[in-house]
């Protein structure tokens, strides 16, 4: 039970690196031609060894005398903001989700103006700043449900449920008439409850995220929070989640769902080809998985976010920023990496993936939500201070515990709660 | 190197050490503590007793120091558990060598092996769910991390595990510092086994078990991993490193959680100090 030294073993870490903080500015060595070697961070540690060195052939091949090494790095949030403050962290990375949009100016390198980048690209406010882009998408996915279709076809469903109340009598049928668990809410891990957040496309108002941090009380009937929170903890109270939460396991939930253990999950659109993969290894059919919109209907029908995964920037301290720039715009636009990862190509007008085809032809909108401008960044600031992380799991959680009849409360005593604690933040905030 | 000063050259490395290591992290750590930081942005805002304030005075902060006491009432159980088979384990008994080995055994693994392991343990299905039904006592079976009341008395059964052994060979290394004679002594009067601890073990390595209880104490007030690899702190399992963690890397509040580690430091520190107090420090003797 002795374990404080690792806790301050780690303050200590970030307290040693944080003394020498601080921009390297603009820098002699920079030629500003396309040549010389770059280093790029990547998360996908499963492509660095093989197919990203293979793109890198091809963008040394059209601009000769570059060379692009690929540093992969596991822990890639955690890591990486700490090589941030370093001021050592490679010439091309993947912005970090902790660098609030306000700092973004202090660790990369404006990539051009909102307005012009967006006729070329998608999704390029999303690590914007003051009409300045920091960082661009290397591949959108949208949001919804990823289903066996075939075990939801057994309990005599074939078309995606237009209302939660729809959806909820469906998983009852899946429970009455399957073996399968009709939701997997992969609790235990923690992350994968925080798709409830992206799916804020679903009520068709644009304006969504600027809206969001002026509401005092977004866990109000008929607000979004209220809608997608609500309906994770009616399936919960209503027992169509797996028995015991606190023992789920992403990996193990793969097979799970691709063999037609699991029914259900709320996922991106890039779980598709993995649970596809996964179906091909244990034997199962890999077309059994598929793609539904988030059970709600506005205007008689279905909207589906698309958003930019990770966003890539230029480094700041980048000794060769012309061909860390040139890498960036290739790597986006020509090197065909978001279709291979059967993402939504981030530059304007190139075709959508398969899967995301048969999903827009199913009648979904797609729908890309601009970020908040005049409120850029609060809802990051109400999020840190009332500690009721939206993007991700810990209130998540406990909302599951009270559902299950695992922790005090109901309903309307959390959602009130919720309200309170965020009312308090952003009044401060806002204020 | 006889100068009057030759001392200082040899504590130099030791305390370069210890000063990069320690003083200095816990230094800033305090300074961070007065101050509104994300642990990024190159301005700290000063907010003086603000962070202070809040972790007295927002009930989520200190309640999660009642999950502590689960811990607390668990060190007892291992003490006692250590103290056993210490006292068993240093008379002569067969196999005794390799019955140390495996009390000690669960000390030398990594915590996270250790948290895995016992996720494993406590599936349900898994492996203490089988064993239960192999003795005939399936009814008692139940959600061990699923069940809100179970969850801590199985984190806290888990710490027992693995920690025992740390207490194990410290009662040991101490039991066996006492003189043998002392026992032959004993025997020659007539007392029995119960009589020889209670009179001559249990003094003798009182010093022992006092330590035992302040690294039990600080030890329960400062849980982390095995919660933490088990649970993420969800179900009612979070512990007060657990949500300072959370505060400092999910909520990107270094200030507030440095604010949170220096109270437990206090308090870790305060709990000692009156502890040395209620026992002092005597000298033992044997005869």
């Amino acid at each position: 039970m002795i374990k404080r030294r690792n806790f301050l073993g780690s303050l200590a870490a970030v307290a040693l690196l944080a003394g020498c903080t601080g921009g390297a500015g603009d820098d002699p060595a920079d030629s500003g031609e396309v040549t010389g070697a770059i280093t790029v961070l990547t998360n996908r540690t499963d492509l660095a060894t093989g197919a990203l060195p293979a793109y890198a052939k091809k963008f040394e091949a059209k601009y000769p005398g570059t060379k692009v090494s690929f540093e992969a790095v596991t822990n890639y949030e955690g890591d990486v903001t700490t090589q941030l403050s370093s001021g050592d962290y490679g010439d091309v990375l993947l912005i970090p989700n902790t660098v609030a949009v306000g700092q973004l100016a202090q660790f990369f390198e404006p990539l051009g103006g909102t307005e012009e980048l967006k006729a070329k690209y998608r999704f390029v406010d999303e690590k914007a700043y003051d009409g300045q882009v920091y960082g661009l998408s290397i591949g959108g996915v949208a949001n919804g449900l990823v289903v066996n279709k075939r075990v939801w076809a057994e309990a005599g469903i074939t078309a995606p449920p237009k209302t939660p109340e729809e959806f909820l009598a469906g998983l009852q049928a899946v429970k009455a008439k399957t073996q399968a668990v009709p939701f997997y809410t992969n609790y235990k891990d923690g992350w994968p409850l925080s798709f409830f957040n992206s799916q804020r496309a679903i009520l068709a108002d644009p304006a969504i995220n600027e809206k969001f941090p002026a509401d005092p009380a977004p866990w109000q009937p008929g607000k979004v929070e209220y809608v997608t929170d609500g309906l994770l903890f009616d399936l919960v109270h209503a027992g169509l989640s797996e028995k015991d939460p606190l023992t789920t396991n992403w990996e193990g939930s793969k097979p799970m769902i691709a063999t037609g253990k699991v029914a259900t999950m709320l996922l991106g659109s890039w779980a598709v080809p993995q649970m596809r993969d996964a179906a091909k290894a244990a034997g199962a059919n890999p077309e059994d998985i598929a793609f539904w919109p988030f059970p709600v209907q506005t205007g008689g029908k279905f909207h589906s976010r698309i958003e930019g995964d990770y966003k890539a920037g230029v480094s700041k301290s980048s000794e060769n920023k012309a061909t860390a720039r040139a890498w960036l715009d290739w790597f986006v636009t020509e090197s065909g990496f978001a279709a291979d990862q059967q993402a939504i190509p981030p530059a304007v007008g190139q075709p959508l993936p398969r899967a995301l085809q048969d999903f827009q032809d199913t009648g979904v909108e797609l729908v890309e939500l601009p970020a908040a401008t005049t409120n850029a960044g609060k809802e990051d600031q109400i999020i840190k201070e009332s500690e009721i992380d939206l993007a991700g799991n810990i209130y998540r959680q406990k909302l599951v515990d009270i559902a299950r009849g695992a922790a005090k409360g109901d309903k309307d005593s959390y959602f009130a709660e919720l309200n309170e604690r965020w009312g308090k933040a952003q009044a401060q905030v806002m204020k | 190197m006889r100068g009057r000063n030759a001392h200082w050259f040899y504590l130099a490395p030791a305390l370069a050490l210890l000063i990069t290591f320690t003083y200095v992290p816990v230094g800033n750590m305090v300074w961070y503590s007065f101050h509104q930081w994300d642990g990024l942005d190159p301005v700290m805002e000063p907010a003086g007793l603000d962070n202070y304030v809040r972790v007295f005075t927002d009930e989520r902060y200190w309640r999660v120091f009642l999950i502590s006491l689960y811990y607390f009432v668990a060190s007892f159980a291992q003490i006692a558990i250590a103290l056993y088979f210490a006292v068993v384990l240093s008379f002569s008994t067969r196999f005794r060598n390799l019955f140390k080995g495996i009390l000690f055994f669960p000390y030398l693994l990594n915590g996270v092996a250790v948290g895995f392991v016992f996720l494993y343990l406590f599936q349900p299905d898994g492996t203490l769910d089988s064993v239960l039904r192999l003795v005939g006592l399936g009814g008692h079976t139940q959600y061990w991390l699923g069940d809100p009341d179970v969850a801590n008395i199985s984190l806290a059964g888990t710490s027992v595990w693995r920690f025992t052994g740390l207490s194990f060979v410290l009662f040991l290394g101490a039991i066996q510092s006492i003189p043998g004679e002392i026992y032959e002594a004993a025997d020659l009067d007539g007392a029995n086994r119960w009589h020889q601890f209670r009179f001559i073990i249990a003094p003798g390595i009182r010093r022992i078990i006092s330590l035992s209880f302040i690294l039990a104490i600080s030890g329960s007030l400062a849980v982390f991993e095995i919660p933490f690899i088990m649970t993420g702190g969800a179900n009612g399992t979070r512990t007060f490193v657990i949500q300072a963690y959370e505060t400092a890397f999910q909520f990107r509040q270094i200030g507030l959680a440095s604010a949170m580690a220096v109270v437990l430091l206090l308090i870790v520190l305060l709990v000692t100090w009156i502890q040395r107090r209620l026992l002092p420090d005597e000298e033992v003797t044997l005869t």
